[in-house]
């Protein structure tokens, strides 16, 4: 695939799953500011959690948008701001996206089993 | 922006639009600014939020700790910074997809203010949660 293809298509994963985190973050930011009235506490979070599919399913899918949209646009930025080349910044944008999924979905494992 | 992303790490051509002040003074540049730091604060973040989520783990006291660590004015401020920040690379985020995937229609200085309007509006909601 040429360099060109590879941008848009790129491009086009950062836009859907953009569209996607839109969803996702503000149902994300209504529960934190529901769930921090009175302080957080542990218990109370992994009462909401533990055993809560919705919330797996709901969390599983943010962390995708997440693995998939975070790495894409750190590769932009260093190519514009670090002058990287896009071979390594899409190299280490496919690193980041592993790290983040594995980060990500050992969190939702935690908090949901 | 996109050609300079096309062009990747052509250093010339970038160096001469980021030396361009003309550019930096329009609302739209201060928005992609604005777009840019806040991922880049919220990427640096998230491992960590990862991180601190899998301390369940290792059961309901470890997280417990690390969520009374944090119950300082410091941090509290911290997390109050990052939902403003959210809340701007949301509503930043929209105006692009508006941008991109509508009819165009000008650079959308009305969302550039919505940006501004719902970041102060989720700091206010997160400080007020806080306090409440």
């Amino acid at each position: 695939m040429s360099a060109a293809a590879t941008q848009a298509r790129l491009w086009y994963w950062q836009r859907i799953s953009a569209m996607m985190l839109a969803l996702f973050v503000v149902v994300h930011l209504a529960t934190i500011v529901y769930a921090v009235r009175g302080g957080l506490s542990g218990a109370e979070i992994l009462a909401r959690t533990q055993d809560n599919w919705w919330v797996a399913a709901f969390y599983g899918a943010f962390v995708i948008a997440c693995a998939v949209h975070v790495p894409i646009g750190l590769a932009r930025i260093a190519e514009e701001w670090l002058g990287w080349s896009g071979r390594a910044s899409n190299a280490g944008a496919v690193l980041i996206a592993l790290a983040l999924a594995v980060l990500g979905f050992r969190a939702v494992y935690a908090v949901v089993a | 922006m996109s050609e300079s992303a096309r062009i990747g790490a052509a250093g010339r051509r970038i160096a001469v639009r980021r030396n361009d002040s003309r550019a930096r003074r329009h609302p739209a540049w201060w928005a992609f600014l604005a777009h840019r730091v806040s991922g880049i604060a919220l990427a640096a973040f998230l491992p960590l939020h990862f991180w601190v989520l899998g301390q369940a783990l290792r059961g309901e006291a470890a997280l417990d700790s690390l969520l009374r660590f944090a119950d300082q004015l410091l941090f509290k401020f911290g997390e109050w910074g990052l939902v403003v920040l959210l809340a701007i690379h949301l509503t930043g985020g929209l105006r692009l997809l508006v941008i991109e995937f509508l009819p165009w229609s000008g650079l959308r200085k009305n969302w550039i203010a919505a940006t501004a309007g719902l970041g102060i509006a989720g700091g206010l909601a997160f400080a007020l949660a806080l306090i409440g």
